[in-house]
C-alpha cells in the first residue's frame, strides 16, 4: 500500500500530516499560481511587443507586472522547490519516516493558501501597483492601489515559509537515519539546510518591514516617510535584507537538485563533494552581507557601496566552485541525455550566464548605468527562471517516478526541455541588450528604436509558454497514464530510491542501509 | 520620444567612456570564460556519452589542487574588477572644484531644472560642453532616479535629501534623459532630453532666457515672501543667527556637534528647524514644511551661497 | 507512534527535537524583533535630543514595575519547567498559574500606561496633542513604543494562552512528565518574550537617566 492509496476522501489530503502528500499539495497550489503570474507576464510581453502603449493603459501595466513579481516571488520560487520536492524528499533522503513538526508542515501549507487568498482579494478588488519592491514613499503615500492587501499576503505567506524552513532544520539535526552523518547527506539535504537558515533568519525581517509600511499606510505615521521624519532609504535596506538573500532561497535548491541529477545520469560521483556542501553554506552566509549591492545609486554613501561590492564578488566565488565542479563531474562520466539530465544541464547553462552578468552589476560604475534597466531585468530571470525553474522542472521528472509511480514519456519531456531552453534565451537575451541600451524596467512604453529586441523578447516568450504548457498536459496525462515505474527506475543511489515507488506511508518498510558516501556511481557499471 | 541616430548608444560624457571601458573589459572576461565552460562542457558530453569507447578508469571524485586553483584564481579576477568599478564610481561623486551648478527636482511626472542663473525648463537639460557641471537632485515627491543613458550616470532623487553627481559632456548632441526608478502611473513617460550645445551658445542660450534674477535673486524675493527676514534680518529685534556668509561655515549646535552648513543642513535647518539648532540661541523658529517647495528650497540655497 | 507509547529515551529525545524546534523559532522572533529595535536606532540617532525630552512622558515607576513582575514570571516558569521533569503535578499546576496570573498582571499593568498615554494625548495619529519641543521626534518616539510594546503584549498574550493550555492539560493527566517537551518549549518561549522587555524597558523608559 503506497502513501497515495493510504485514504481517498479530500479531508485525507487537506488534513494530511504525510510529508509526502504536503509537497504535492503545494504542487497543486504553486502550479495554479504560477500560472497566474505567467498570465501577467504573457500580457507585459504582448504589451511591449509594440512601443506605444495600446493593449493595456498605464496603470494596469503598472498593476500587471507588480502582480507577476509578488505572485512569481513568494507564491512560486519561494516555495518551488522546497515546499514541494523538499517536503516530499527531505524525510526520505536522510532516512526517516516523517518530519519533526508533521502538525506544523500541514499548517503551513494552509497559512500559504490564506496568504494565497489575500493576492487573489488584491487581484479581484482591483490590484496593486507599487512593484514587488513596495518601496516608500510611494507605497505609503502616493499609491492609489491595494498595498495593504498584497502586503498582508506576503506577510502571512512568510509564516509558511518559516514553518518549512524550521521543519527542515530540525529535522535534518535530529531525523538522520544511524550512519547518515552530515558529509554522508545528498547535496540536495544540504541545499534545503542552507536555504532553511535563510527563510528562518530572513524572512521575518520581511514580515515586520512590511508590517511597519502597512501601519505607516494606514495612520500616515511612522519612520519610513521623509515629511514624518523617516527615511525612504531605511525601507530599502530592510527590504533588501531580506530579498537578497530570497534569490538563494531561489537558487541553492535548484543547486541541489542539478547536482542529484548530473551525478544520476554521468554515472559520476559529484567532482569535489566537500567543496559543494561548503560553498552552499558560504552562499547562503555571504548572501546575508550583499543587500546593498541593490542601492548603489540609492543616495546611500559611496564608501558602503565599495564594502557591499566587494563583498558581491566575495559571494561569487562559491557560486564559480559549484560550476566548475558540476562540469567536472561530467570527466569520464557515462552520460545519458535523459530529459532531467537536459534540464540540469540547462539549468547549468543558464546560472552561469545569469552569474557571470552578475559580476557586471557588482562592478559599481557599471552599475551605475545598469541598474534600473532591463540588463538587470534579464540577470535576475536568468538565475530565477533560467536556474530556478529549469532545476525545478529537471527535478519534477528526475522524481516524477517516486512521487506518481508512474513514468512519463521521455520524449515529449526532452522536446520540452528544448523548447524551454530555447524560449527562455530568445525571450531574455535580447533584454541584457535593451539594458545596456539604457531600457529601464517597468516602462509601458519605449523607444521605437528599441523595438526588434522587445520584439525578439516577445517572441521567445511566446515559446517558453509553449514550453511550460507541454510539461502541464503531458505530465497530467502520466499521472493517470503512464507506465508503472519501477522503484528505482534511473538506477540511482540515494535513499529514497531504496524504498518502492510509490512510498509506502511511513516512507521505508525496513530501514535502508546507509552508504559511506552519496553517489556512489561508476561509470563503467552501465545500467541497463 | 527621439532617440539618438546610432544603434549603439552614444558616449557622451567623460565617464561614459571610462565606464564602457570596464563594460566592455567585462564582456570579453565573462564572453571567453562562458564559451571555455560550454566547450569544455560540450567536448566531456560527446566524448562520454553514454555507450561511448572513452577510457573511464579512475575517474577523479576530488583534486584539491585543481579546486584551489579555481577558486583563488576567480576571486584574485574578482577583486581586480572590484577595484577597477569602485575607482570609476568614486569619480563619479567627486564634487569637481569650480563645476557649474545645476538643479534638478523630480515631481511625478517630470523633471524641472533650474540653472544657477535662474533659467528654468522643463524635462530638458541644456548644458555645455567640455565643462564640468554638478548635478543636485532632489524630488517633491517619490523616489525618481534621473538617468542619462548617454552619459551612463543614474542617482537617484530621495526625498528629503540631495543626492547630485559630477558630470563632464563631451559630445555636443541631443540625449535622452530618463526616469529609471518607477515612480508611478506615468513613470515611463517622465524625462525628456539633454541638450549639449558649444560653450559659446550655450552662454547665449543661458542670457536669453533668464529671469529677471538669477536664482540667489529668486531666492532673496522667496526669502522675503516666506517673511525670513522677519527674523533673520541683522537689524530685526528678534534674536535669530545671521545668515551672511553662513554657507560653507562650521556652525556650534547647542548640543555641542559641530556641523559644516551644506545643502542638507539649510534644508533641514528650513524643514526641521529644532534638529540642529545653532547654539546660544532658543528653538524658536517654525517649520517651513509645506510652505516651501523643493524650488524654493533650492533657490534659497542659492541666495545663501551668495550672501 | 503514540505519545503514550513513547519510552524515557523516546521522551528525551522528543524533547531535544522540540526544544530545538523552539530555539530556532526563537531566532526568527529575533530577527522580528531587530527590525524593531533597528528603527529604534536609526530614529534615534537622528535626534537623541529629542527622544530624551520624549521619555518623559511615559510612566517609568509602571514600567519598573512591570519589569518587576515579568522578572518574577520568569523565576515561577523556570520551577514550573523543574517541576514537570520532576513529575510533580501540584507543584507545576501552581506555578504554571502563577505564572500566567503574573502575565495577566503585566498586561494590566501596560493596560493602564495605554490608558494614562491616551488621556495625556501622546498617541500618534488617534490622539497627538503634543506640543512641545521636538514635536516630530516625540510623535516617532511615541509610534515606536506602541509598536514595539503592542507587539511584546502580543506575543505575552499568546504566552499566556500556551501556559494556561497547558495548565489546563495537566490538571487532566497523572503523569506530567510526559508533557516535559511542550513545557520545556513554552519556558524557552516565556523567557524569551521576558528577555525581550529587559531591553524594551531601558530603551523607553530610560533614556534620560544616562544623559
Amino acid at each position: 500500500m503506497s502513501y497515495l492509496t493510504e485514504g481517498f476522501t479530500l479531508g485525507s489530503w487537506l488534513f494530511t500530516k504525510d510529508h509526502k502528500r504536503i509537497g504535492i499539495l503545494y504542487a497543486l497550489a504553486i502550479t495554479v499560481f504560477f500560472f497566474l503570474g505567467g498570465i501577467a507576464a504573457t500580457l507585459i510581453r504582448l504589451e511591449l511587443a509594440t512601443p506605444a502603449g495600446d493593449l493595456v493603459g498605464a496603470d494596469t501595466y503598472n498593476k500587471l507586472f507588480t502582480l507577476h513579481g509578488v505572485v512569481m516571488v513568494w507564491f512560486f520560487l519561494i516555495p518551488s522547490i522546497p515546499s514541494t520536492l523538499g517536503n516530499f524528499l527531505v524525510p526520505l533522503m536522510i532516512g526517516a519516516r516523517e518530519v519533526a513538526f508533521p502538525r506544523l508542515n500541514i499548517l503551513s501549507w494552509w497559512i500559504y493558501v490564506l496568504g494565497g487568498l489575500f493576492v487573489v482579494a488584491t487581484l479581484v478588488l482591483g490590484g496593486v501597483d507599487t512593484g514587488w519592491t513596495f518601496y516608500t514613499p510611494y507605497s505609503t503615500m502616493f499609491s492609489n492601489s491595494y498595498v495593504v492587501m498584497a502586503a498582508a499576503g506576503v506577510f502571512v505567506v512568510g509564516f509558511s515559509s518559516i514553518l518549512t524552513g524550521l521543519n527542515f532544520i530540525v529535522t535534518i539535526h535530529r531525523m538522520r537515519a544511524p550512519g547518515m552523518t552530515w558529509f554522508r547527506m545528498p547535496l540536495f539535504v544540504w541545499a534545503m539546510y542552507a536555504t532553511s537558515l535563510i527563510l528562518v533568519l530572513a524572512t521575518p525581517v520581511l514580515a515586520m518591514t512590511l508590517t511597519l509600511m502597512a501601519v505607516e499606510r494606514l495612520w500616515h505615521v511612522g519612520i519610513f516617510d521623509p515629511a514624518l521624519g523617516g527615511d525612504p532609504l531605511l525601507f530599502q535596506h530592510l527590504f533588501w535584507f531580506y530579498s537578497h538573500p530570497a534569490v538563494y532561497i531561489m537558487v541553492l535548491p535548484a543547486m541541489g537538485v542539478a547536482s542529484e541529477v548530473i551525478t544520476c545520469f554521468a554515472r559520476k560521483r559529484v567532482f569535489g563533494y566537500r567543496f559543494m556542501a561548503y560553498a552552499i553554506l558560504g552562499i547562503a552566509g555571504f548572501g546575508f552581507l550583499v543587500w546593498g549591492h541593490h542601492m548603489f545609486v540609492s543616495g546611500q554613501s559611496i564608501y558602503a557601496g565599495m564594502v557591499f561590492s566587494l563583498l558581491s564578488y566575495m559571494v561569487a566565488v562559491p557560486s564559480a566552485i559549484k560550476v566548475f565542479n558540476w562540469t567536472a563531474t561530467l570527466y569520464k562520466g557515462s552520460i545519458e541525455f535523459s530529459a532531467p539530465m537536459i534540464y540540469a544541464l540547462g539549468f547549468v547553462g543558464l546560472f552561469t550566464i545569469g552569474g557571470l552578468t552578475g559580476l557586471f552589476l557588482a562592478a559599481l560604475a557599471v552599475d551605475v548605468h545598469l541598474t534600473d534597466t532591463y540588463f538587470v531585468v534579464a540577470h535576475f530571470h536568468y538565475i530565477m527562471v533560467g536556474g530556478t525553474v529549469m532545476a525545478y522542472f529537471g527535478g519534477l521528472h528526475f522524481w516524477w517516478p517516486k512521487v506518481t509511480g508512474r513514468m512519463y514519456p521521455e520524449t515529449l519531456a526532452r522536446v520540452a526541455a528544448l523548447v524551454m531552453f530555447f524560449g527562455f534565451n530568445l525571450t531574455f537575451f535580447p533584454q541584457y541588450i535593451l539594458g545596456y541600451l539604457g531600457m529601464p524596467r517597468r516602462y509601458h512604453e519605449y523607444s521605437p528604436d528599441l523595438q526588434l529586441l522587445n520584439v525578439l523578447s516577445s517572441a521567445g516568450a511566446s515559446i517558453l509558454a509553449v514550453g511550460y504548457l507541454m510539461p502541464l498536459a503531458y505530465l497530467t496525462w502520466a499521472m493517470f497514464h503512464g507506465k508503472r515505474a519501477p522503484s528505482n527506475p534511473w538506477h540511482a543511489k540515494g535513499l529514497e530510491w531504496a524504498t518502492t515507488s510509490p512510498p509506502p506511508k511511513d516512507n521505508f518498510d525496513a530501514m535502508p542501509e546507509v552508504p559511506r558516501v552519496p553517489y556512489e556511481y561508476d561509470p563503467r557499471e552501465t545500467p541497463a | 520620444m527621439t532617440h539618438p541616430p546610432e544603434w549603439l548608444l552614444p558616449a557622451a560624457s567623460e565617464g561614459a567612456g571610462r565606464i564602457d571601458a570596464l563594460f566592455f573589459s567585462l564582456l570579453a572576461l565573462t564572453g571567453f570564460v562562458a564559451v571555455a565552460i560550454a566547450l569544455v562542457a560540450l567536448v566531456f558530453c560527446v566524448k562520454y556519452r553514454r555507450g561511448s569507447a572513452a577510457d573511464r578508469s579512475d575517474p577523479p571524485s576530488q583534486l584539491k589542487a585543481l579546486e584551489i586553483a579555481w577558486s583563488t584564481i576567480p576571486l584574485v579576477i574578482f577583486i581586480g574588477i572590484f577595484v577597477w568599478g569602485a575607482r570609476v564610481y568614486a569619480s563619479l561623486y567627486q564634487p569637481a572644484d569650480g563645476a557649474m551648478k545645476v538643479f534638478a527636482v523630480g515631481k511625478q511626472w517630470m523633471w524641472r531644472i533650474e540653472h544657477a542663473n535662474g533659467r528654468r525648463e522643463i524635462d530638458e537639460l541644456h548644458l555645455p560642453v567640455d565643462e564640468p557641471v554638478r548635478i543636485v537632485i532632489a524630488t517633491e515627491d517619490v523616489i525618481h532616479s534621473f538617468y542619462i543613458p548617454a552619459f551612463r550616470v543614474k542617482q537617484d532623487a530621495v526625498p528629503g535629501r540631495y543626492t547630485g553627481l559630477t558630470v563632464t559632456p563631451t559630445r555636443v548632441g541631443t540625449y535622452e534623459l530618463l526616469c529609471s526608478e518607477y515612480c508611478g502611473t506615468d513613470h515611463a513617460r517622465m524625462g525628456g532630453h539633454v541638450i549639449v550645445m558649444p560653450k559659446a551658445q550655450f552662454a547665449k542660450w543661458l542670457a536669453e532666457g533668464a529671469p529677471a534674477g538669477s536664482m540667489a535673486a529668486q531666492g532673496k524675493a522667496t526669502f522675503q515672501r516666506l517673511g525670513c527676514t522677519g527674523c533673520h534680518d541683522p537689524r530685526s529685534s528678534l534674536h535669530a543667527p545671521e545668515l551672511a556668509g553662513l554657507f560653507g561655515r562650521a556652525v556650534h549646535l547647542q548640543d555641542g556637534r559641530t556641523v559644516i552648513a551644506d545643502e542638507a543642513y539649510i534644508r533641514d535647518s528650513i524643514l526641521l528647524p529644532k534638529k540642529d539648532v545653532v547654539a546660544g540661541f532658543e528653538p524658536v523658529m517654525p517649520s517651513y514644511q509645506g510652505q516651501a517647495s523643493e524650488g524654493d528650497l533650492l533657490e534659497l540655497i542659492a541666495y545663501l551661497r551668495a550672501q | 507512534m503514540s505519545e503514550q507509547a513513547l519510552s524515557a529515551s523516546g521522551r528525551e529525545w522528543r524533547s531535544e527535537t522540540v526544544s530545538l524546534g523552539m530555539w530556532v523559532f526563537l531566532l526568527t522572533e529575533v530577527m522580528f524583533f531587530g527590525v524593531l529595535f533597528l528603527a529604534y536606532f536609526h530614529v534615534r540617532h537622528g535626534d537623541p535630543e529629542g527622544f530624551g525630552i520624549a521619555s518623559r512622558h511615559v510612566h517609568e515607576w509602571l514600567g519598573t514595575l512591570n519589569t518587576a513582575i515579568l522578572l518574577t514570571s520568569s523565576l515561577s516558569m523556570a520551577f514550573a519547567v523543574r517541576a514537570a521533569a520532576e513529575d510533580d503535578r501540584k507543584a507545576l499546576l501552581r506555578l504554571l498559574i502563577v505564572t500566567a496570573l503574573l502575565g495577566v498582571a503585566f498586561l494590566g499593568v501596560k493596560g493602564t500606561e495605554y490608558f494614562l498615554e491616551w488621556n495625556d494625548g501622546l498617541v500618534p495619529r488617534l490622539n497627538f496633542e503634543y506640543a512641545g519641543p521636538h514635536p516630530r521626534t516625540v510623535a516617532e518616539f511615541f509610534f515606536l513604543y506602541f509598536v514595539m510594546t503592542g507587539v511584546h503584549a502580543v506575543h505575552l498574550t499568546i504566552g499566556i494562552g500556551a501556559v494556561a493550555w497547558n495548565a489546563l492539560r495537566a490538571r487532566r493527566d497523572a503523569h506530567v512528565a510526559r508533557r516535559e517537551d511542550a513545557i520545556e518549549a513554552v519556558g524557552l518561549y516565556w523567557h524569551f518574550v521576558d528577555v525581550i522587555w529587559v531591553f524594551l524597558y531601558p530603551l523607553f523608559y530610560l533614556v534620560l537617566l544616562y544623559r
